[in-house]
């Protein structure tokens, strides 16, 4: 059709509560970054979902690649001795 | 070495443990181009489905219903919204979408090309077309296709008030007066067919089904879905004493659910394809939409394109 | 139905006030599934929302003072134009997006400080109802103010369209802050805002956003006046004509 774009893709962070980490819900179109924290709080709010919004613009987020993941990752499957589990006590101490 | 066989092994074993699929791993591209097609086929349905409700929030009786009619369609806009975006992580934007909805290449549910005419059709439409509606949804929320699963949850979520609105509508409406029972029971006889339609083609036509089945993006089958709603579906209407149009509706003992009529095919299929009584109407206003905001859409880039012109100008001069 | 000939001067007041929520609120609901584009489509039908939820809480307080069998639907669906005390601006016609949000935003930067200064009304249930809608509110002034700078300063389309939009209805803006007679009276008793006050304000908010938005002011406008008293444009009649329908063709019934 026309040569119209699309306004800039927002990926959207919502804070439900107070002491929690912003949480990635979803994305939409805005033109500017005001516009897109509007449009956040009405689209991803409206039922008390949030109380803080962070708006980034989607081209600036790096993503690891999924064909690195078993390297990325897999290499902490065996590192066992950073649980707390991976140490014998005495069961007289109860919390530790 | 990662050939094309052995990323489709990882894939399908991937499917086979219900791991879910994310926007960046590999998958065949006959899945991708299946998600396309239906999500945004789903996203399209949610806004044309705006319409045929939204025709009624000028007109609605109370204000009680005024507003709960408007949070709902809201909310179909807000889905609409979820599955654009879920849509968009398979690389195709939004632009595409409803550029491929305005020229008739897109689909959406065609039951959304039927009119509302009386206040009525607002309480069978939550009742019967969101009934039927969350029956398919609530199967999404597990798809294989992450973003479409979370997006589905979300909605499933939010949809929960949309059919006991439309309930709750019918219920007043037939315990009412004698001419609003006819109203409900008008709205009911005009709706339910187009509803049981909403499920798509009987299995052995459903060209896709097979293949969203192997693949969980759908994990039951039109006809299995349909006779869940038709079981759900008929004790309701028996509650508020309003009839089902369906003659050959009757309770299968042995089977333990409901047997029903023959849906018109060549009526499902002619509206399909462009005849229904409001299939030009309702395409019109959404191209409409869509011209008259371009200046607007274009406006608010090129303030967007200007401030940023302004900063990067400051953050020189400082 | 009671007879509206007479209203006390309270009633009146708080008729006011609920009408003006109540067809702006209509208006804006018009645009749901119109939109320019789905995210702002969502973000009018939210103030829509808010508009009729106010309007909600002083047709409720409107229809106590009145007693008997009146409710809030009695009053928005069972009076005719003339009953109505709404103001110009907020019957006008959506027309485009330009028109839309200039109307919102001479609405709001009004709407905004007449609400601000209800917060001091001797009348408790004013006061608590414009408590609860002042937050609302405060964001509904920000939003279309931020529409009117980003189209009076997008393109040349937009900013013809903002220009001629504010033109044709600067002549509605008056009357907001106009005070006639109950106006005056209300003020006195503490129960009512003194528009004389909050004039400037309004005044200076909306000069500081025009300039920013790169609008001319309109000099030496006819302001036109009436709907406060009952005296009405043609279209409320159609717009009630719309809202109405049911209550009038089923009278009676619950819904």
């Amino acid at each position: 059709m026309d040569k119209e774009k699309d306004w800039p893709l927002w990926e959207i962070f919502i804070r439900s509560r107070a002491g929690l980490n912003h949480k990635h819900v979803g994305s939409l179109h805005a033109a500017d970054a005001d516009m897109a924290i509007e449009n956040a709080r009405d689209v991803y709010t409206r039922r008390n979902e949030g109380i803080s919004i962070w708006v980034v613009e989607s081209k600036h987020i790096t993503a690891s690649n999924p064909e690195d993941s078993e390297s990325l990752f897999e290499p902490a499957d065996n590192k066992i001795y950073r649980h707390p589990t991976f140490y014998n006590l005495p069961d007289e101490v109860k919390h530790m | 070495m990662t050939t094309e066989t052995s990323m489709l092994d990882k894939f399908e074993e991937k499917i086979r443990k219900e791991i879910k699929i994310e926007p960046r791993d590999w998958m065949p591209e006959k899945y991708r181009k299946t998600l396309v097609r239906q999500i945004s086929q789903h996203a399209h349905s949610e806004i044309v489905g705006m319409l045929p409700e939204g025709n009624w929030i000028t007109r609605a009786p109370s204000m009680r219903r005024k507003v709960a009619l408007l949070a709902k369609v809201q909310d179909e806009a807000g889905h609409g919204l979820y599955l654009y975006s879920a849509a968009e992580t398979l690389g195709t934007t939004r632009k595409e979408m409803t550029d491929d909805l305005h020229t008739g290449k897109a689909k959406y549910s065609s039951i959304f090309n039927y009119p509302s005419l009386t206040w009525a059709d607002i309480g069978a439409i939550g009742w019967l077309v969101d009934g039927a509606a969350i029956m398919n949804q609530v199967m999404l929320c597990r798809t294989s296709y992450g973003p479409y699963a979370r997006a589905m949850v979300r909605i499933c979520k939010e949809e929960s008030f949309h059919q006991r609105q439309g309930y709750e509508i019918m219920l007043t409406l037939a315990r009412g007066s004698e001419e609003q029972k006819a109203m409900a029971q008008d709205a009911l006889n005009r709706w339910w067919w187009p509803s049981l339609m909403m499920f798509g083609p009987p299995d052995h036509e459903s060209k896709h089904t097979a293949q969203s089945m192997a693949w969980k993006i759908k994990r039951k089958t039109n006809d299995e879905l349909r006779q869940q709603f038709v079981d759900a579906t008929v004790p309701q209407a028996k509650l508020i004493g309003l009839k089902i149009p369906d003659s050959d509706l009757k309770w299968n003992e042995e089977k333990g659910s409901y047997d029903f009529g023959e849906i018109d095919w060549d009526e499902f299929w002619n509206v399909v394809k462009g005849n229904g009584p409001c299939n030009k109407e309702r395409l019109n206003a959404r191209v409409k939409a869509s011209e008259k905001g371009q200046w607007v859409r274009e406006a608010a880039a090129a303030f967007a394109e200007k401030q940023n012109q302004r900063k990067a100008k400051k953050e020189q001069v400082a | 139905m009671q007879s509206y000939t007479k209203y006390s001067p309270e009633l009146e007041y708080v008729l006011r006030i609920a009408d003006n929520s109540l067809i702006m609120g209509h208006r804006v609901s018009e645009w749901c599934g119109h939109g320019p584009v789905l995210e702002q489509d969502i973000a009018l039908t939210n103030i829509a929302l808010d508009l009729l939820g106010q309007s909600r809480m002083y047709l409720q307080y409107a229809a106590e003072l009145m007693g008997g069998e009146e409710t809030e639907d009695s009053l928005a669906f069972l009076r005719d134009a003339m009953q109505f005390r709404n103001c110009l601006l907020v019957e006008r016609p959506n027309g485009d997006f330009a028109h839309t949000m200039v109307r919102s935003f001479l609405f709001d930067s009004f709407h905004y400080f007449f609400t601000k200064e209800l917060l001091n009304s001797s009348d408790k249930r004013l006061k608590d109802i414009a408590e609860k809608s002042l937050k609302e509110i405060t964001y509904h002034r920000k939003f279309s103010a931020e529409w009117t700078i980003r189209l009076g300063d997008g393109t040349e389309e937009s900013h013809n369209r903002m220009q001629n939009a504010v033109d044709e209805l600067w002549p509605y803006k008056g009357e907001l802050t106009h005070p006639d007679s109950l106006d005056k009276k209300m003020a006195k008793k503490g129960v009512g805002v003194d528009l004389k006050k909050i004039e400037p304000m309004v005044g200076e908010f909306v000069g500081q956003i025009m300039d920013r938005a790169g609008l001319k002011t309109p000099q030496d406008v006819y302001m036109h006046r009436g709907g406060k008293e009952g005296t009405h444009s043609e279209h409320l009649g159609f717009i009630l004509a719309e809202m109405q329908f049911m209550q009038r063709a089923y009278p009676g019934q619950k819904w």
